[in-house]
């Protein structure tokens, strides 16, 4: 399998799949739709299994690498590869595809293939994020992924989606259009190249460096998104359907932290050191605060966004701090982020489905009807305030352990999401699934069915396993991480 | 892997199984199904460990790796284990108990709906627990550490109708999490100064541990350490002030509150800090901090057991207290003083527990001892082994209670760290309010008037003593809560609660005088803790101990034995010859009993400050930072802006010739003015 081109596989499978199940039409069609892009899905990860079976654990460099020109006028490359750092991303990005085509089967019955297509198109450009290795090819990739994520929350969303969705591209595109003065910049330093690696190597002035950074930080501290501009979080996933928030959690909020590690770190070390002590009370911030806020939401989508918002302040912590630790618990948060938030949401939704209510006021002894969806929010919720022994934990662990390392005093402020995080979880666990039958709705509420049970247990089985087993996830990592460590260290100046 | 590995594997491996079995497949194997096998997984488990007692007797122990866990930062993650003579009086204490328990919940859940998911729970708390105790690492430590919690959130919630069983197992998670907030500081720093987690590497490296202070902080290094570790102790093990959940922990079905909130969880903190004499050892800050709270539990907490009426917090207010002994006897350096009281603990409190849960079921599920009384003809089995365990548990000499207990007291008696003279009068007075409040129970349960079956006086006694503010008035059981009816009578529980019973009542007699030798004075734990040679209190002990005999000979004409006796005698008194003297009591002391009845305002305080206060804050920060700030000045007020500019440049664009001749004639004349004046 090595010789083939395997990420224009994982990229171009499920855009290229997309717009097949776009042209089957209207709604008439939709088993036929559903049939196509779950196979489109399917395949698409099936691509990607030899990017970690095949993947050299004890190189930083990159692998998998196809180049071709693409706008010689420019020098514009269509360049592409993956590092221990990207690779499992591709890997998570192509497994929760097929969730969400699974959990959108019966639910969405109005323009499903369009709802589908939107998802496989995007699936495939947020690989080209994953995987690009030329600037404006990463730009065009985080640009166009924009769409069918706007579309999905403008269509397929709630009753204020058109808001939602106006918010979040707005809010995304300023930050990114900065990001493409940068790259311009970086273009002309680098005497005509759009090459990342490129820019890897290049010297820069400590003011640009400084506005380098700062660039690039508002492209990707909205993604992520970072206090203060986290405010489009969780307007978008109240507003969007199901899909949409598995997606916008588990792999769009992984962009902008991605962007980091590829950009930011490796191309303006000295700024990026410089502005660590800002970026590191901003996460502590997220952690800190939104933890609070999180704590008195009376809607469990804002809720568990709100959650999402201080787990990826652990991420752009463990970023900062310029250790082991701290980088690779990061990267495991961001993966765990993607299995817990993914399937959190998803349990909203099986709620949602049956209520039409996110309320969780208007919840309450869930557990006497549904017994079974109880057993596996349960696991979830604890997966989602770091049990040991889920995949929740494993990320802060390190994360808390390099920020030891690092400064007691950070460590001490991360650590208090022990308490916060336990505290908004369970108690709105509490209120929605203890307690007696609370209303004549939820008496009438069915457990799950057999395509619930199935996408509920293959996450809950993934982060068991990454909570008791992380070994595997890490190892893909060392080198790389090594790697960008060495370079960081070194000036550009 | 040899023989002996692969045991120590099957040892919480079997448990987990039948965790898996009953608690995955509880509809297919049925109610039978699920008792046979996390009763076969517990046997094994305990079969196992006799045999490994053998060999770590024989001299023989392990500390190794199971697997890798993870490979990070330079520090080798790793799961594995420390078998030595302290892992294996554990793991014989935790699947002894809990094989006890396993049997005696057949009875005691025996109409519940939820008995398979009961069973799968247990078996994973003992899964859970021993692989804290076998752990030779701080992951591993943690990982059972707090998966002990969440069975016992699970547990304790586990009628989960109950407002105030899913209050406060809620409350027991969040509690314990503080606790772990501490613990996993102190973890952290002992990866950042050692990089290593491993027991054995860490404590290689004590000394110079104990030469550095913080960076940033600049705190001694071992000191800030060991009060982090043990602010974890003080969640699991329920120190003040972060006792408050274990009281509230009762809404749980009896078993396990004998199980997990007696006999083996609550003691994790302890079998912790003695696993980590080497690191404790060195700091005698840390050593008197720990002293003064464990003193302060034992003492404060005692006083709280005096004021209840329902029979579990009797016993789950005296669990405090006694926690609060093996902690001031970990301050003194008596480390195992320490576990071997948790050893005695286990067996008499578990006892005390399952006895209080065989009354509960003779009572129909009627747990205020004002209801009760002159059972003793009713449940001879209960009301012997009860009594068997209330003697152990005032520390009567010849039973187990009394050796260990008054090991600690001798200890305390010879410690010269700070804050040993308070802990003495905290210990002593300790030993005549456990006498009182033990026999106060014990003597409104099983003697005096028969109260039961009276059942509308029984109501309005409740109601009118109902506490007014946790909102845990006894009154509030569901469905559970019947009571007898009039005329009804208590019957002695059948064989499979009675059979634990007295299985348990063996070693809460014996235990004390067979094992005193070898585990305070002898070899058992020579390799495994380490006392300081400043800390002589136990090694003093030694010199004068003649034997468990002449111990108690001894004991008879030393304070705590008398203190026990009229706190024994002052019960009988009160609660048999003159009832009349406590309610007299209670009235001329009202601001007294007012502040033990709210507990010493410990939970009103904690309501007010903490959870409302975090909910203001939230509020706060949700109302005024994101949505009037962020919102309603950066991100609307950005829109707002551009709006407005685009409102104002749409007045130059009028459309009438004469404004734009005009504009253009002044936009001449300035420039010309420039013009004019450049040089």
């Amino acid at each position: 399998m090595t010789g083939m081109p395997l990420l224009s596989l994982a990229i171009w499978i499920p855009i290229l799949g997309g717009l097949l199940v776009l042209a089957t039409g209207g709604d008439r069609n939709a088993p036929l739709a559903r049939a196509l892009a779950l196979l489109v899905a399917l395949a698409g990860f099936a691509v990607t299994i030899p990017l970690y079976t095949g993947f050299d654990t004890g190189t930083a460099t990159m692998q998998f690498v196809e180049l071709s020109p693409w706008i010689l006028l420019f020098n514009i490359n269509y360049h592409l590869g993956v590092d221990g750092i990207s690779v499992l991303f591709v890997i998570l990005n192509a497994f929760i595809t097929i969730i969400v085509v699974v959990a959108g089967w019966q639910v969405i019955q109005q323009k499903v293939a369009q709802y589908l297509a939107a998802f496989l198109i995007m699936s495939g450009l947020m690989n080209g994020i994953f995987s690009a290795l030329d600037g404006i090819l990463f730009y065009v990739f985080f640009e166009a992924s924009l769409i069918p994520l706007y579309l999905v929350i403008g269509i397929w969303g709630g009753n204020n989606r058109v808001y939602a969705a106006i918010k979040f591209f707005l809010y995304t595109l300023v930050g990114s259009l900065m990001m493409l003065v940068a790259l311009l910049y970086l273009f002309m330093q680098a005497g005509g190249s759009f090459s990342i690696l490129d820019w890897h190597q290049l010297p820069i002035p400590m003011g640009a460096q400084t506005l380098i950074f700062f660039a690039f930080l508002a492209a990707f501290a909205v993604k992520v998104p970072m206090w203060p501009v986290h405010t489009w979080l969780p307007d978008a996933h109240v507003q969007a359907p199901t899909g949409g928030s598995v997606v916008l959690a588990a792999i769009a909020l992984k962009l902008g932290a991605y962007g980091f590690l590829r950009f930011s770190l490796p191309i303006v070390p000295d700024a990026a050191q410089a502005y660590a002590p800002l970026m590191i009370a901003l996460s502590l911030i997220a952690v800190v605060y939104i933890g609070f806020v999180a704590l008195v939401q009376t809607d469990m989508k804002k809720l568990v966004a709100y959650s999402s918002i201080a787990h990826m302040g652990f991420v752009t912590l463990g970023f900062f701090m310029f250790n082991q630790l701290g980088i690779e618990g990061a990267l495991v948060q961001m993966i765990s982020h993607g299995f817990v938030s993914g399937a959190m949401f998803l349990c909203i939704g099986v709620l949602y489905d049956r209520m039409h209510s996110r309320e969780i006021s208007d919840y309450g002894g869930v557990v006497n009807r549904m017994p079974k969806f109880a057993a596996f929010f349960m696991l979830f919720a604890m997966a989602n305030a770091g049990l040991p022994g889920t995949s929740g934990f494993v990320g802060e662990f390190m994360v808390v352990l390099g920020a030891v390392e690092f400064n007691f005093w950070v460590a001490f402020l991360a650590a208090t999401t022990l308490i916060l995080g336990a505290a908004y979880t369970l108690w709105m666990y509490k209120r929605v699934v203890f307690g007696d039958v609370a209303n004549p709705h939820v008496a009438e509420l069915e457990d799950i069915n057999g395509r619930e049970f199935a996408f509920l247990a293959v996450l809950a089985l993934c982060v068991l396993a990454m909570g008791v087993y992380p070994f595997p996830f890490t190892e893909v990592m060392h080198a790389s991480v090594d790697e960008l460590l060495r370079h960081v260290a070194v000036s550009k100046l | 892997m040899t023989d002996m590995q692969t045991l120590y594997l099957l040892v919480p491996l079997a448990p987990l199984a039948g965790a898996i079995l009953a608690g995955l497949f509880g509809k297919a194997i049925g109610r039978s199904g699920a008792h046979v096998v996390t009763i076969l997984g517990v046997a094994v488990a305990l079969a196992a460990s006799v045999v490994i007692y053998q060999d770590v007797a024989a001299g023989n122990t392990f500390n190794g790796p199971v697997y890798t866990w993870l490979e990070s930062g330079g520090i080798t993650f790793q799961i594995g284990f420390l078998i030595d003579s302290l892992t294996v009086m554990m793991m014989l204490v935790v699947t002894f108990v809990s094989l006890m328990v396993h049997l005696y919940t057949i009875g005691y859940m025996s109409e519940d709906p939820g008995y398979q998911r009961f069973f799968s729970y247990i078996s994973l708390f003992t899964f859970s627990m021993l692989m804290l105790v076998m752990s030779n690492n701080f992951l591993q430590l943690f990982f059972g550490w707090e998966a002990v919690g969440l069975v016992s959130y699970l547990l304790i919630g586990f009628w989960y109708k109950r407002p105030t069983a899913i209050y406060a197992n809620m409350k027991a998670f969040l509690v314990n999490r503080v606790g772990d907030f501490g613990f996993l500081l102190g973890i952290g720093l002992i990866a950042a100064y050692t990089g290593s987690l491993d027991y054995a590497e860490v404590f290689a490296q004590a000394e110079s541990l104990a030469a550095q202070d913080m960076a940033v902080t600049g705190w001694p290094l071992i000191t800030a350490i060991c009060i982090c570790l043990f602010i974890g102790a003080m969640g699991k093990s329920a120190q003040v002030p972060l006792h408050v959940w274990l009281p509230d922990s009762m809404e749980g079905p009896t078993p396990i509150s004998a199980l997990i909130h007696a006999a083996t969880m609550v003691t994790a903190g302890i079998f912790m800090v003695a696993r980590m004499s080497p690191l404790f050892e060195l700091s005698d800050t840390a050593l008197s901090f720990v002293l003064v709270i464990g003193a302060t539990t034992a003492l404060f907490m005692g006083f709280l057991g005096i004021v209840q009426n329902d029979i579990k917090r009797v016993v789950a207010y005296s669990t405090l207290s006694q926690l609060g002994y093996m902690t001031v006897a970990l301050g003194v350096s008596a480390y195992s003083a320490a576990v071997f009281h948790l050893m005695t603990h286990a067996f008499f409190k578990a006892l005390l527990f399952l006895g209080a849960g065989s009354v509960i079921i003779g009572m129909h599920h009627d747990q205020d001892m004002r209801n009760m009384g002159g059972l003793w003809k009713h449940m001879p089995i209960t009301w012997i082994t009860s009594l068997l365990g209330s003697l152990a548990l005032i520390g009567f000499p010849l039973f187990a209670g009394f050796y260990s207990k008054d090991s600690i007291i001798e200890a305390v008696h010879a410690a010269q760290i700070p804050g040993a003279g308070y802990a003495l009068f905290c210990v002593l007075v300790g030993v005549f309010v456990t006498a009182f409040y033990s026999f106060r129970m014990y003597f409104l349960v099983f003697h005096g008037e028969e109260r039961f079956g009276k059942a509308h006086d029984a109501h309005h006694g409740h109601h009118a003593d109902a506490h007014a503010d946790d909102g845990h008035a006894d009154d509030q059981h569901d469905e559970h809560h019947h009571g007898l009816a009039p005329g009804q009578k208590p019957h002695e529980s059948p064989w499979v609660v009675t059979v634990p019973l007295v299985l348990l009542a063996i070693p809460s007699v014996l235990i004390g005088y067979f094992t005193i030798e070898p585990m305070l004075f002898g070899e058992w734990f020579k390799d495994v803790i380490f006392v300081g040679d400043n800390h002589v209190g136990l090694s003093e002990l030694a010199a004068s101990f003649h034997g468990p005999l002449g111990m108690a000979v001894h004991g008879l004409q030393t304070a705590p034995f008398w203190l026990a006796i009229s706190g024994v005698a002052v019960a009988w008194f009160f609660y048999l010859k003159r009832p009349d003297i406590p309610a007299a009591i209670q009235r001329a002391c009202q601001p007294i009993y007012t502040l033990l009845e709210n507990k010493y305002y410990f939970d009103r305080f904690n309501e007010v400050f903490f959870a409302a206060g975090s909910r203001l804050l939230g509020r706060g920060l949700w109302k005024g930072g994101d949505q009037a700030v962020i919102d309603g000045v950066a991100v609307n007020g950005t829109a707002r802006l551009v709006g407005w500019i685009a409102q104002a440049s749409r007045l130059f664009q009028t459309g009438h010739l004469y404004q734009y001749a005009f504009a253009m004639i002044v936009g001449v004349f300035v420039l010309l003015t420039f013009w004019f004046n450049r040089g």
